[in-house]
């Protein structure tokens, strides 16, 4: 599952504690809480056809609405499986919207595009300019 | 359900399932030895009927009896209310933990957050569970209403296949768990768990009937074993969980040959002078106020006298009231409560269902150990429930009784206008039935108390009068009339004739001694009158002799005298004289 963009990234036990912090890389293009900027995480177990397919899904609509306005914090639970159950995840792949709030969870392999948008509360946000 | 020496010789021949021992009071006789080791049990219930202590407690013994450690997943309650909730209990929760002996773990379904976007898996649960139990390494596992899950997501299919997968997945681990799930309409969950989850199924109910509620557990299903089938009550309280099986000690108990005083010397006298046997059941039944309460505390005070233990349990009568009441018959029980011998457990039996109570005083007996155990009175029981229901508590609690040596005593309270309930249930199982009877007549109402039976031992078939004084119980010897037995003033008034015409008897017989005496005095002054006279002749006539011979001799000297005047020599002229004397004399 390699992001296609440089924005998004793999969590893992070396990258520190993903669950509170904000990823190293990231350029302070806007303030935390600024409504413009979408932190997103992904959670997953294993490299699986489902998990990566639940990627590309998730990365081609966030690029069709959030073009440079976002990040993808991957958490593979096999490797980390004590941060499921920080967020109080069940099912898989779960998506967890960080920023802005409020926190919001959508789950499912992001096949169906019109409930992602919904559960991300991206149809207003993708109206006016896109 | 076989009976355990059938089962015990099954169980050598064939390899039987293996079980683990939840450790739970009561629910190990009835599972036969426990859970299946390495599979799920499923339990369900409605709200509150116990699901989650019931859990609870087989993690918290599993950890402090077995050594096994523990994973609890609750779905609906966060660690710190479930270790309040079984802290009532009396288990430390906290404490287990810190010691890695169990893992309590929370997920939360919230079903607003999430958005279904597609295909998905639980395999984050799978992933919690697995980091969980592995964080403890635990060998025993509850899932708290897995079915909260059924909430969160709408994917019907996928969740179904999810859980079955889920369930393998345990049983793959080897991994003796229970899952809870709430009991549903007409089925055994309301979403067909028992699907998943076959190889144990559980149910839980609480149920009431009067005004008292029961907890009932009930084993549906147990592949691979057999089980007891029968609806068990239980108890949740202080001690945790206990499940009371029924029937669970047959008749195959051992009996005492040893006697043990009644507490009234007399009573003891119709049981041929010795008294009740040793672990026996007794039932003393009778009407209102024929004195039950005071044979019942006679015999606690006998008990406690002898130096052994003795459980009162008092259904009507508060403890101090029956201390204060028995001492006005000169009965001291205050004085081996505070021995120690005699404990008091009062309750009204409506506070809780028979079972609560048949529970509570299976605890006190196994804390007190107690050599007799009075119910007074059991009649109070059928008020708050169906009579088959106290015959049942009744039958088990006797069975439990006769297993430990534990003599009961109960009172019954029978009323004249209707049929003894409690005593038709129950007599049949009763050794020693006294019945205390009011007998009426003259305008006043009188004890009477008879043996109806008495198994095993000669008594007797009299009707006694039954009186309680300031100084004890006493039966008095019968005293019979024309009128059969007579009783209270009769007997009195009996007695007082009785005691009124000895008592002229022997005044008449003073009497007659007296006159006998008198006359015997007469008769004796009489004699020594008549000596007197007889010895006055014979004074006189002795005197007349005397005179006799004086005259005798004058004549014979006066007609010397002639015969000398005759012959010229008589010179005296007083001769004529005399003889003139003595002629007027005889005259």
């Amino acid at each position: 599952m390699k992001p296609g963009t440089g924005r998004a990234r793999r969590a893992s036990p070396a990258a520190g504690r993903p669950s509170n912090g904000r990823p190293k890389r990231t350029r302070k293009r806007k303030p935390k809480n600024d409504v413009s900027f979408w932190k997103l995480r992904l959670y997953v177990a294993g490299e699986t056809a489902k998990s990566v397919a639940a990627f590309s899904n998730l990365k081609r609509i966030c690029e069709e609405h959030l073009r440079g306005r976002y990040r993808i914090e991957v958490v593979d639970l096999l490797q980390n499986p004590k941060l499921a159950r920080g967020d109080q995840i069940l099912a898989l792949p779960t998506l967890v919207r960080q920023l802005p709030p409020p926190v919001k969870k959508i789950i499912g392999d992001f096949s169906n595009t019109e409930r992602v948008l919904v559960g991300l509360d991206l149809r207003h946000v993708t109206s006016p300019g896109g | 359900m076989l009976s355990p020496r059938n089962r015990r010789s099954v169980s050598r021949v064939l390899p039987s399932l293996a079980k683990t021992p939840t450790g739970i009071q009561g629910l190990d006789q009835v599972t036969g030895g426990g859970l299946p080791s390495g599979r799920a049990a499923l339990v369900c219930g409605g709200p509150g009927s116990g699901k989650t202590l019931l859990g609870m407690e087989f993690l918290i013994r599993g950890a402090q009896r077995f050594g096994d450690p523990g994973l609890f997943v609750g779905f609906e309650e966060t660690p710190k209310e479930l270790a309040l909730n079984v802290a009532s209990l009396g288990f430390d929760v906290n404490r287990l933990v810190e010691r890695k002996l169990l893992a309590i773990d929370q997920v939360q379904v919230d079903r607003s957050e999430i958005e279904e976007t597609g295909e998905y898996n639980l395999e984050g649960l799978f992933v919690r569970l697995d980091a969980a139990i592995k964080a403890v390494g635990a060998r025993r596992l509850v899932i708290d209403t897995l079915e909260t899950l059924f909430t969160g997501f709408d994917n019907q299919a996928i969740l179904r296949a999810e859980l079955a997968r889920l369930f393998r997945w345990l049983k793959n681990r080897g991994i003796t768990s229970i899952i809870t799930a709430e009991r549903g309409e007409g089925a055994l969950t309301r979403h067909g768990l028992e699907e998943y989850v076959s190889d144990c199924v559980i149910t839980l109910d609480h149920r009431t009937s009067g005004e008292s509620a029961t907890r009932w557990l009930r084993v549906v299903k147990y592949r691979g074993s057999s089980h007891g089938t029968n609806d068990y009550p239980f108890l949740i309280d202080q001690g945790g969980v206990s499940v009371l099986p029924i029937t669970a000690h047959g008749l195959d108990y051992p009996v005492s040959s040893q006697r043990v005083s009644t507490g009234v010397a007399s009573l003891d006298e119709m049981m041929g002078g010795k008294g009740y046997f040793r672990g026996s059941s007794v039932l003393v039944s009778g009407a209102a106020g024929t004195g039950k309460t005071s044979l019942a505390s006679a015999f606690a005070n006998a008990t406690c006298g002898a130096g052994r233990r003795c459980l009162y349990v008092a259904f009507e009568e508060a403890m101090s009231q029956v201390v204060r009441n028995m001492r006005s018959t000169g009965i001291d029980l205050g004085r081996w409560i505070d021995a120690g011998l005699l404990a008091f457990h009062a309750a009204r039996p409506s506070v809780f269902g028979l079972e609560m109570h048949l529970i509570a005083i299976h605890r006190l007996i196994e804390q007190l150990a107690p050599d007799a155990v009075i119910l007074d009175p059991i009649s109070s029981l059928v008020g708050s429930a169906p009579v088959a229901e106290v015959k049942s508590l009744l039958v088990r609690l006797l069975d439990y009784l006769k297993t430990k040596q534990i003599t009961g005593l109960f009172t019954s309270l029978a009323t004249a206008t209707s049929v003894e309930e409690t005593e038709i249930g129950v007599s049949s199982l009763i050794d020693t039935w006294l019945q205390v009877r009011d007998v009426e007549s003259r305008g006043e109402r009188n004890r009477a108390i008879y043996v109806i039976k008495s198994r095993g031992m000669p008594h007797s078939n009299q009707v006694r009068e039954f009186v309680i004084t300031s100084s004890g119980i006493d039966l008095l010897p019968v005293q019979s009339g024309p009128d059969g037995v007579l009783i209270g003033s009769a007997r009195l008034r009996r007695a007082a004739e009785e005691a009124g015409l000895i008592l002229s008897r022997r005044q008449e017989a003073e009497r007659r001694r007296r006159a006998l005496r008198r006359r015997r005095a007469a008769v004796d002054s009489q004699i020594a009158t008549l000596r007197a006279e007889l010895a006055a002749e014979e004074e006189d006539l002795k005197a007349m002799m005397v005179d006799e011979q004086k005259l005798a001799d004058r004549d014979q000297e006066d007609s010397a005298t002639l015969e000398r005047r005759r012959q010229g020599q008589d010179r005296t002229l007083r001769q004529p004289s005399l003889r003139a004397a003595r002629r007027g004399r005889r005259s």
